[in-house]
């Protein structure tokens, strides 16, 4: 304990935790402790120090909102891991992206299970994120001051999609290809811009290893920027409209 | 800092209304306050608005020449009373009373933005006033209010555990799908978009292309986003809003129907199957 309280004197650790973090002095469950905790961490950024009491009932918001962040975060996560043995290459006769997927799954050091929690839980995150929209609706939480936030909400879950959408393409197997394929026929049928779209949304005529560098490039790197951009708008909004909505 | 200064205000008035207010078994101090307002009001009423009006149109133009010739010059000046504040440095402005009548608008830059009191350290400068009408204000009751840490971390936490353990044991048992290598000359049969676009692809059973494909999902994108825009029924009532939740709830269940239509249901060619008969064709 007198050693851990000596590390506390340091100049270090008291450049790590500002003035009044409960990692300086040692917390004590106290009104002012509490408030505290909250304003000298980095949590701040998103919550409050107080909130509506009904903020805390699970069967409001089902924490759908939180949990898909979260999922994002884990996703987030383990596909970095991914990417470390991963090439987005499908040239014919050698087609690496493959041959890497096969790798990840006996291989890898816990290659398979963290391919299964990620691809399990991009399915999860599109689910979590329509639920979300749906609570959102029901208790009517886009309501003024909050209009613009549910657009916000609509554009990361077309968003989400296009993540789910281009992560889908990644393993170059056969059911990748081809439900790439017909999802994107399905927008190929635009009138003026039909082949125009699909062309650059596939860089060519039809998928190959072009589509899959496009899409990798998309998946984890630009989709994922601007999903950030507009989280952060997202949990802006709701700090600044109030905290969320209700009680009903 | 720096002592404010006195509000000129008549004094016998204040007395008066201080001794009424006691009498009255008024608390002290809100009577106090009382007298005091009383004496300020009946001091303007004699004597009008004090200097201020004299005073402003030359600062005025003096800061209309600022804001027009001002280019920012790094200090980030746009707004006018910032420049009015860079342009005359040094001058004393006057406290100045907020004006009597009840209008309340943005003021408009009127030359008068205070600038640091004579003898205060130079370091900081006024950039801008924002009225209070310039931002946006929520009305925030006082309510039953309760601390974030540490009870709404708690249970975020757990949540965040809860779905991390169903994900984690769900993905040692359930082996994520994966196919031979991607073979453009070989077709499967069914091929099937992923499943959040099947109700897309069950519809384009039914419709032309260009309304499955384009015309379904662009209103789709836009009825979502203008939402708000459409409902203004204020209330979040459920039973304020029986059209509202009708009209999602059918949209919803429509679109979670062809999905699984789409999913379940279709087989080779996308023909119609049973699935506990013919089995089920669908991957995710």
């Amino acid at each position: 304990m007198e050693a851990l309280d000596k590390v506390r004197e340091t100049e270090v650790w008291k450049s790590v935790f500002r003035p009044g973090s409960i990692f300086r002095k040692g917390y004590k469950d106290t009104q002012r402790d509490r408030a505290l905790a909250m304003m000298n961490n980095v949590l701040y950024h998103l919550h409050p120090v107080k909130i509506k009491r009904h903020g805390l009932k699970l069967t409001y918001t089902f924490c759908l909102g939180g949990l898909s962040f979260f999922l994002f975060a884990l996703l987030t996560v383990t596909g970095i891991y991914l990417m470390f043995f991963y090439r987005p290459s499908a040239d014919i006769g050698g087609a690496q992206a493959y041959s890497d997927m096969l790798t990840i799954r006996n291989t890898v050091f816990f290659g398979d299970l963290v391919r299964n929690i990620h691809r399990w839980s991009a399915h999860l995150m599109v689910f979590t994120v329509a639920l979300h929209m749906a609570r959102v609706f029901y208790t009517g939480a886009y309501k003024p001051p909050r209009e613009f936030n549910w657009v916000v909400g609509v554009i990361l879950l077309f968003l989400t999609l296009g993540l789910s959408f281009t992560g889908y393409l990644l393993p170059w197997d056969q059911l990748s290809i081809w439900a790439v394929t017909v999802g994107t026929n399905l927008a190929g049928y635009s009138p003026l811009i039909a082949s125009q779209v699909r062309f650059l949304l596939l860089g060519g005529l039809e998928v190959g290893p072009a589509t899959l560098l496009r899409w990798y490039v998309l998946h984890v790197l630009a989709l994922p920027f601007v999903l950030v951009l507009f989280l952060a708008v997202h949990f802006w909004r709701i700090r600044k409209d109030g905290g969320i909505s209700g009680p009903l | 800092m720096a002592t404010r200064e006195e509000t000129p205000l008549d004094q016998e008035v204040l007395d008066k209304t201080l001794q009424a207010e006691l009498a009255k078994g008024t608390d002290r101090r809100v009577a106090e306050g009382r007298a005091r307002a009383a004496g300020v009001r009946a001091y303007r009423k004699m004597h009008g608005e004090p200097e201020r009006e004299a005073k402003a149109p030359a600062e005025r133009e003096h800061a209309a020449a600022a804001a027009a010739g001002g280019d920012g010059g790094g200090n980030g000046g746009t707004a006018a009373a910032a420049a009015a504040a860079m342009a005359a440095p040094g001058a004393t402005v006057a406290y100045a009373p907020p004006p009597a009548a009840a209008v309340r608008t943005a003021p408009a830059p009127t030359g008068r933005a205070p600038s640091a009191k004579p003898g205060a350290p130079d370091k900081h400068r006024l950039l801008a006033l924002v009225a209070p009408e310039g931002v946006q204000r929520v009305e925030r009751e006082q309510g039953d209010r309760i601390n974030v840490f540490p009870h709404l971390l708690i249970e975020e936490f757990v949540a965040l555990l809860v779905v991390l353990a169903v994900v984690i044991v769900f993905s040692t048992f359930v082996q994520a799908p994966l196919r031979e290598l991607a073979n453009p000359n070989l077709t499967p049969n069914p091929s099937k978009a992923p499943w959040y676009f099947l109700g897309l692809q069950e519809l384009l059973r039914y419709f032309h292309p260009m309304i499955a494909g384009v015309i379904v999902p662009t209103l789709i994108l836009v009825g979502l986003m203008a939402v708000p825009y459409v409902d203004r029924n204020p209330s979040n009532k459920p039973g304020d809003r029986k059209l509202a939740i009708t009209l999602f709830t059918m949209l919803f269940m429509f679109g979670a129907t062809l999905t699984i239509s789409g999913s379940f249901f279709r087989g080779p060619g996308f023909n119609w199957v049973w699935p506990w008969s013919q089995g089920i064709f669908f991957e995710l």
